[in-house]
């Protein structure tokens, strides 16, 4: 897309004179680096329960946001009036957070060669909303004719298209549309006076056609049924420590939060993460290499450009067991001095950008997962997760196992329930000594929450291995 | 930065009218009923870190929602754009969607009966929460942080001091001729530092208060030290065997419990039968020294609000009494689809249908102190903070991360993390041996200590 091309100076009627003059207003008081942000977006969500359409929603949020760099300070505020005055206003409140003479911005922006990561046709956002419709009451009818005791189903679909322009004073120029379509389904199985439940969902940048091909609603709702029914017959989980595997996929939430957050930069930069100062160290086994990627196409993770308009890259954060990058945005990267990776995210114009994952997965290893769940004797084999949770300082990570079985003597035998893991960043992955041929991301669910922020990321993991990991349940 | 935070905001418009103005034009419009909610509100944080300024963040913003019905069917919009296009676009788009959701029976506005708003002042807002001058805002969180980083050698980081103010205009009317609106402010104050123990390892807690007024906000010092115990009891925390052991939950861990109680009481989670308490009502769900109240009416409460997001007063409604669940939290579609009546916790957010919002919820405080609890353990575990959310409401299903302090002889001794306390919520309920005399609200669910009987620790 070109400038011209975009909303804001088509609807909006933005002109580049304007940008120079709100970004000398961000600098009035000095700073060393001020950007806008300007967004518009508009969601659709759609839900079916108990087989009725029981909620339609449509909405378009818009604003822009106003940031002021000086040394180690931020100041920011926003409007979601993109009227001129208030726009100068905003930028002005921004503005003190330095206090100095009034320092130039760039004359004229410069626009960065981007990816173009969604091969979108038609966003899904401008697609017939009678289609959306017909997909999710798919997955209700599908789910329902599973099995009998599929008593409840939830089925949603939500987009959203996300039109972003960015603008720095250093001349950075970006724009970006952004397109991002979920399916979720959520079934209740039930058998005499047992209840479970089940869940599934998946999608990414894609274009409705995604949902009528490739992971269509029967297949989200022959999922979220399996592990309700799977459930149905679960047994409680053992507690202690134990060899522990995870299937491929999803799992990968433990990349995630066992060394994702604790490598974003601004943590590094503060000490205050349990991984500072351990560049260049061992923090997994040689069999590990982890990197965090957002140039994926279609992928739920991924991004054109992030939200400080640099393009994003594929970074190495773990090479055969050595810690090699962080994750960084640009106020990270320039107090200390390493490259920019293009990971700066944000929420929306409300919210001050900060070092976010994209893609976070571990690449394939060369064992076969059938090799990897024989030379277990008693453990835990975890294949779909519900959320997680770190603390960056001391490096304890948790993620709760929503379908897990016992390994018995290289077999796995019973399904487990109420299954949370717990570990420790730092060492977590030294213990892993096996790793799968079967690298896979996630179906596009993860959405990651950090300082209230949440953005949406992917995750993928082969199958692996754990020595020893703390497993969370009730029995023995 | 502006000590005046009202530059920012929406005075040109008067939100009332606006509100009542969409809906007629959703009601001119083919609409048989309507509902349309108006919200505006400004923000103000700074967070300071290693005694410097590190952020200062200050906006204004406002947003509105338009609710339609189509007979039996619903839908809705909502948009940040006020202008004449922006509210056309709001009505035709809330309109067209209601022709494809589907016929529904139990889908309605309260009854006309039921609406209302609870007169009087109940202490919401307070401008004072602006009243300070920028320069002693960011002076506030360098207190609170200063405080914490002086208590002692060992807190060398942190993650900062933090001071926040805000307010909000909430305003609902509905075709029925509902039209209400409240403000209310909030203001907070944190601090959050990093312990280093001499091998190296780190620790972070934090410590906070919060208030509708700024009077009402304790002192940044108390603020600070108490962060700083609260960091410095983690230092040298270890791993502890599996085991089974009495295990008390302090005040902000118990809080996260009956909010999983809160959950599995709403009526969203009731008539999807995705909660263990489906079916309960009238049956002993809990032991008998246990009462859960929700209260929307108490002056100045975080969970307080004249009315809810359907124009029906809040009220106080008696959850769980002596241990038997007297009641499910409802709004007016679940009370309907339940055959029960609404208890006026309607949640109301710009977009989509309302769900199901506690006001004051919390559990009736027992006579102990927490430190008489602690000392009736001869072996236990003192559970300060969880980790993940592996709550499983459906089945009750409870395995959260944890960290603590062991108990021996009913003291107090070492920290305790990386391990996992596990159970089952309808166990749970039932096995709730003391409860502390500590009720205190921090935010509108909270819980007095807890000591719990028959969880699993999972460790080494």
């Amino acid at each position: 897309m070109t400038q011209n091309q975009s909303l804001f100076f088509q609807k909006f009627g933005i002109t580049q004179g304007d940008l120079e003059k709100y970004l000398s207003e961000a600098l009035s008081a000095g700073g060393d680096y001020a950007d806008l942000y300007f967004e518009y977006l508009t969601s659709t969500s759609i839900t079916v329960d108990e087989s009725l359409v029981k909620s339609a929603s449509q909405g378009i949020s818009a604003g822009c946001g106003i940031r002021v760099l000086s040394g180690e300070r931020t100041g920011y505020a926003y409007t979601d009036d993109l009227a001129p005055e208030k726009i100068l206003r905003a930028a002005r409140t921004a503005a003190l957070i330095a206090s100095g003479p009034a320092q130039q911005s760039v004359q004229g922006f410069k626009e960065s060669a981007a990816h173009q990561l969604y091969q979108v046709s038609t966003p899904s956002a401008d697609a017939d909303l009678a289609a959306k419709l017909e997909l999710v009451m798919r997955a209700d009818r599908a789910a329902r004719a599973y099995d009998p005791r599929i008593v409840q189903v939830r089925a949603g679909y939500a987009d959203e298209l996300r039109q972003i322009l960015v603008v720095g004073s250093d001349g950075t120029f970006a724009t970006d549309v952004q397109p991002l379509a979920r399916f979720s389904l959520m079934t209740i199985a039930k058998s005499g006076e047992i209840s479970a439940k089940g869940q599934s969902g998946g999608g990414g940048r894609v274009s409705i056609d995604y949902f009528q091909t490739e992971k269509t609603p029967e297949f989200f709702a022959a999922e979220a049924s399996r592990q309700a029914l799977i459930q149905l017959g679960a047994r409680e989980a053992p507690a202690g420590e134990m060899e522990v595997v995870l299937g491929p996929g999803w799992p990968g939430i433990l990349l995630h939060e066992a060394i994702g957050h604790g490598l974003e930069a601004d943590f590094n930069r503060k000490g205050t993460s349990a991984f500072a100062g351990l560049l260049g160290k061992r923090v997994a086994s040689e069999k590990c290499t982890v990197v965090d990627n957002g140039t994926l196409p279609s992928r739920r993770g991924s991004i054109n450009v992030d939200d400080e308009g640099s393009p994003t890259q594929n970074t190495v954060l773990i090479e055969k067991g050595i810690l090699k990058g962080y994750l960084s945005d640009k106020l990270s990267s320039k107090l200390m001095r390493m490259p920019d990776t293009g990971n700066g995210r944000r929420e929306s114009y409300e919210h001050i950008p900060m070092p976010r994952m994209t893609n976070t997965y571990m690449l394939a290893g060369e064992d076969s997962p059938e090799d990897i769940i024989r030379s277990v004797k008693r453990g835990v084999y975890a294949v779909n997760f519900g959320g997680g949770q770190v603390d960056i300082t001391n490096g304890k990570f948790v993620f709760s196992a929503s379908e897990a079985y016992l390994i018995e003597n290289g077999q796995v035998t019973a399904p487990l329930r109420n299954c949370t893991l717990i570990g420790n960043g730092p060492d977590a992955l030294t213990k892993v000594s096996m790793v799968g041929n079967d690298l896979q991301l996630d179906e596009g669910v993860g959405t990651c929450g950090k300082d209230g922020q949440s953005v949406p990321v992917g995750v993928g993991i082969p199958t692996i291995k754990l020595d020893r990991m703390t497993v969370g349940g009730t029995g023995n | 930065m502006a000590a005046n935070a009202d530059l920012l905001s929406t005075t040109e418009v008067n939100l009332r009218e606006l509100a009542e103005d969409v809906v007629k034009r959703a009601m001119k419009s083919g609409a048989t009923a309507a509902e349309a909610i108006v919200r505006d509100g400004t923000e103000f944080s700074t967070v300071v870190r290693m005694g410097e300024v590190e952020t200062l963040k200050e906006a204004g913003s406002r947003g509105m929602g338009l609710r339609v019905f189509v007979g039996k069917r619903v839908a809705s919009t909502y948009s940040s754009d006020f202008s004449e296009d922006g509210i056309s676009h709001l009505v035709n788009g809330a309109l067209a969607l209601a022709k494809v959701t589907s016929e529904d029976p139990f889908v309605a506005l309260p009854d006309p009966s039921e609406l209302g708003l609870i007169a009087g002042d109940l202490q919401l807002y307070s401008d004072d929460v602006y009243s300070l001058p920028p320069e002693q805002r960011i002076d506030y969180a360098r207190r609170a942080e200063k405080a914490a980083l002086d208590f002692d050698t060992r807190l060398k980081n942190s993650d900062g001091g933090s001071f926040d103010a805000s307010t909000g205009r909430k305003v609902l009317a509905n075709s029925l001729g509902f039209a209400g609106e409240y403000r209310r402010s909030y203001c907070g104050l944190s601090a959050a530092p990093i312990a280093q123990s001499e091998n190296g390892s780190m620790q972070r807690d934090y410590w906070y208060t919060v208030a509708r007024r700024l009077g009402k906000l304790e002192s940044p010092e108390a603020v600070g030290h108490k962060a700083a115990q609260r960091t410095l009891r983690r230092l040298g925390a270890r791993k502890i065997s599996s085991t089974r052991v009495p295990i008390v939950f302090e005040q902000t861990v118990a809080g996260s419990i009956l909010g999983n109680i809160f959950e599995a009481a709403s009526g969203d989670s009731i008539y999807r039968q995705s909660s263990f308490l489906v079916g309960k009502l009238g049956q002993k769900v809990a032991g008998e020294n246990v009462s859960v109240v929700d209260d929307g009416t108490i002056p100045g409460g975080f969970g307080t609000s004249p009315f809810d997001g359907e124009g029906v007063p809040t009220r106080r409604t008696v959850v769980i009494e002596k241990g038997v669940l007297q009641s499910y939290l409802l709004n007016t579609y679940t009370a309907r689809k339940l055959g029960l009546k609404t208890t006026g916790n309607a949640a109301r957010g710009l977009a989509g249908n309302p769900g199901i919002g506690s006001g004051n919820f919390f559990l009736n405080p027992g006579t102990s102190t927490p430190k008489q609890i602690i000392a009736d353990i001869k072996r236990g575990l003192f559970v300060t903070e969880f980790l993940g959310f592996g709550v499983n409401l459906v089945t009750g299903d409870f395995s959260r991360g944890a960290s603590g302090i062991w108990i021996e002889n009913g003291e107090l001794t070492f920290p305790v993390e990386e391990i996992t306390v596990a159970g089952n919520l309808k166990d749970m309920l039932n096995n709730i041996s003391e409860i502390g005399s500590d009720l205190e609200f921090r935010g509108s669910v909270a819980c007095p200590t807890l000591r719990i009987d028959g969880m699993t620790i999972a460790g080494e």
